[in-house]
């Protein structure tokens, strides 16, 4: 709350006067974000000399190693095998490209603290736009270690630094020795004695630049302009000019996702749960209406109650679809209410929509109809009976492709789910199955005839007509074991069963009949 | 002179019925349910919809005819799109054979609560919502203010209800318009074909409210319930006395 008044104000000053403003940047630089971030999570590897590799054409190749590492000699795109003949105990573990990504991206999201405008530059790096940011901090050179001791606290190896442009600060973050913030107007002189390599400009031209003798800016930075552009290309010029402030560049900024929380607050903590119901139902409205005016819907969220005694009691709800109806999201929360214990009494309630979907309006219908699944008042009963019996309880089946009873049916997930398949009718099935199979004593005198009568818990059933047999084969690829040979069978009192004998006829042996299912 | 009488008794007779709050729900009547002759025994020949029904089950087998003869009834029911709940505390059903019975399986939710308490509370809110095509409870135990709940939750959403008990230890009276107890009888193979017949069911109404009881021995045949010919039944069960 606090930070979000002080940038309001200061994006004010800004409308002002923007004229005056030099500009600012921090870049940082993650040295080893990927390990750092497997560092933090499991502190073992934290002593442990450790590399993430991908395979590349069958060669284990080194992607990212950890500062130990490094220091052993062991660099990026190194061969593992051949890591492993300098540290022969070197751990190893499988990078996964898509964490990188978002990583940085939540570091960029935890940055907002530090400045309004913070960007990704990916692999391993932030860009941030501090102007008017680091008075607050109590001058640049505070405020750009406070950032950096931010991050080694957290467990992170990172490098940073501040300058009037973004390309200046990226060269003196990623290579600079001994100066970090560059006073306005001076980044032309810190630049002079940095590689080429410090300019993010392409390897082929770093390289051509480093053959030709230009191994420092300092080298080429008086050269005419026109001469550069045909011996190394527009990029040189672009980014040279960018990192002296000669050409503008742009960020774009993270933008955090709007969070659905309202938070109530009392000055007598409550003990009654009439009490409770107050509360939720004025958070309720509030966030319904937040929800309402940007056409969205909530289907999980949790109610937060801190007691004085530091506890929190919590409860959830989920919605099959995305509602902002205070009266269905209050009978949801209603189910549970009774399970917050208030004890010497609740001083803060907290409701937080923790997803939030787009919800259209649902056209209202004049006339009473059928109610279809899809039907709001439909979901929403069923919210309800979830909320209370869970929704692993609750089932709607779907026709499958297999021909294995237990598995011709699925569990569909949501109420959107249409099967591709249609539901077979030309066998005959039992409108009850068990779920498992349950042994039954037969007596069957010839292969491959049904049974001439079988027992079932106790009661022996003559059996007078019967189908089949229907032989239904295990699937392979899901499961390997015998096949089944079905046959639907009528007692003498017209009570139908669907028995199976598990395998082929073997006779004398026993324990293969098994029954499965009554048909109507 | 007689037809006339008729005429005026059964009108006098709907109107008795309509002093005593019977509602025939008007715009479903026009739903053939497909009960055959049985319609005889309902309420202005109308089965009672918006109405809680009761199952009875002795027998473990009884479940499944149980079962068939809700499925041919709520078949119709669902004809227009709508939702049915089947609440129970250990389902059995097989979605695939519903389809036999020209449901949309994937129009029916299965919940399978854990207590009869809960089967009992879903069943109750499921009634409630309005528009539904049919609520279906295994319910094992009702007692009368329970079943009172139940009824006064159909009375105002509309909604048909059906409650299967298996088993049950107390027939105590309750609110449910009628009773019912369905069994399975010998099938008969057309054209002394082999194999196992179409399913036949004997069909005892043993309360109907504002109509009357009976027994029926019906045979499911081709989406519908045909009363089985009289003499072929008195073979049957001149064969059952004598086997």
């Amino acid at each position: 709350m606090k930070i979000s008044r002080r940038w309001s104000c200061i994006l004010k000053k800004e409308n002002v006067k923007p004229v005056d403003m030099h500009r600012r940047f921090v870049t940082i630089w993650f040295r080893h974000l990927k390990t750092d971030w497997i560092s933090i999570r499991r502190p073992a590897f934290a002593k442990l000399p450790f590399v993430l590799t991908l395979s590349v054409h069958g060669k284990m190749v080194i992607t990212s190693a950890n500062a130990l590492a490094e220091k052993q000699g062991i660099n990026i795109g190194m061969a593992l095998a051949d890591a492993r003949a300098i540290i022969p105990s070197l751990e190893y573990l499988d990078d996964k490209p898509e964490p990188s990504g978002k990583l940085l991206q939540s570091i960029a999201e935890y940055c907002i603290r530090f400045s309004p405008a913070v960007a990704v530059d990916p692999p391993d790096g932030l860009i941030l736009e501090v102007t008017g940011c680091a008075h607050l901090w109590g001058g640049e050179t505070d405020y750009l270690t406070l950032m950096i001791n931010r991050f080694k606290g957290m467990g992170y190896d990172v490098r940073a630094a501040m300058a009037d442009t973004i390309g200046a600060a990226w060269a003196i973050s990623r290579f600079g020795q001994s100066q970090f913030v560059i006073e306005s107007g001076q980044q032309k002189f810190a630049l002079l004695h940095l590689p080429p390599a410090s300019l993010r400009i392409d390897r082929e031209v770093v390289e051509l630049l480093h053959k030709l003798g230009l191994t420092q800016i300092n080298d080429f930075i008086g050269i005419p302009l026109s001469v550069l552009r045909r011996r190394f290309g527009e990029s040189l010029i672009k980014q040279l000019n960018q990192a002296l402030g000669n050409e503008e560049e742009f960020i774009l900024p993270v933008q955090l996702p709007a969070t659905f929380e309202e938070r109530l607050s009392c000055l007598e903590p409550i003990v009654n749960i009439a009490g409770i119901e107050i509360a939720l139902r004025r958070l309720l409205e509030i966030l319904c209406a937040r929800l309402k005016m940007e056409d969205k819907g909530l289907r999980s969220a949790s109610f937060k109650c801190y007691r004085v005694d530091g506890k929190i009691e919590q409860i959830s709800i989920g919605t099959n679809r995305a509602s902002h109806s205070i009266v269905h999201l209050f009978k949801l929360f209603e189910l549970k209410l009774g399970t917050i214990e208030p004890a010497l009494g609740i001083e803060l309630f907290i409701l937080e929509a923790a997803k939030v979907e787009e919800a259209p309006p649902v056209q209202e219908k004049l006339w009473k109809g059928t109610c279809g699944i899809e039907n709001i008042k439909f979901l929403e009963l069923m919210d309800r009976i979830a909320g209370k019996i869970g929704t692993a309880n609750i089932h709607r089946y779907l026709p499958d492709e297999h021909y294995w009873p237990e598995r011709s049916i699925k569990s569909a997930s949501s109420v959107k789910e249409k099967s591709n398949t249609e539901w077979k009718t030309d066998k005959l099935r039992p409108i009850q199955l068990l779920s498992t199979p349950q042994h039954i004593e037969v007596t069957a005198p010839v292969p491959d005839y049904p049974p001439m009568n079988f027992r079932y818990k106790n009661k022996l059933h003559k059996i007078k007509k019967a189908d089949g047999p229907e032989r239904i084969e295990q699937e392979w690829w899901i499961q390997e074991g015998e096949h089944r040979d079905y046959y639907a069978v009528e007692d003498e009192d017209g009570n139908r069963y669907w028995l199976f004998r598990s395998g082929h006829y073997t006779g004398d042996k026993r324990n293969q009949w098994f029954i499965h299912g009554f048909f109507a | 002179m007689t037809s006339s009488k008729e005429n005026i008794i059964s009108q006098l007779h709907r109107e008795i019925l309509s002093l005593q709050g019977f509602k025939t729900t008007r715009s479903l009547t026009d739903i053939d349910l497909g009960f055959g002759q049985i319609t005889e025994a309902f309420p202005n020949e109308v089965f009672p919809l918006a109405a809680v029904h009761e199952f009875i089950n002795v027998e473990e087998e009884n479940e499944a005819a149980t079962t068939g003869f809700i499925a041919s009834i709520i078949s119709a029911l669902m004809k227009n799109g709508g939702a049915t709940v089947w609440v129970g505390s250990s389902l059995t059903i097989f979605p695939v054979a519903l389809k036999t019975f020209g449901i949309s399986p994937e129009h029916i939710f299965f919940i399978n609560a854990p207590t009869q308490r809960e089967v009992l509370w879903a069943t109750e809110e499921a009634l409630k919502c309005e528009g539904l095509a049919a609520v279906i409870g295994e319910i094992r135990e009702i007692t009368f203010t329970e079943s009172r709940r139940l009824q006064l939750a159909v009375e105002k959403s509309r909604v048909t209800g059906f409650i299967i008990r298996s088993s049950p230890k107390n027939h105590q009276v309750n609110t449910c318009v009628s009773r019912w107890r369905i069994s399975h009888l010998q099938s008969e193979p057309k054209d002394d074909l082999p194999g196992i017949g179409f399913p036949r069911w004997n069909i005892e109404l043993l309360k109907m409210r504002n109509g009357r009881t009976g027994s029926w021995q019906v045979e499911w045949t081709m989406g519908k319930l045909e009363n089985i010919p009289q003499v072929v039944l008195h073979t049957e069960e001149g064969k059952r006395k004598a086997s």
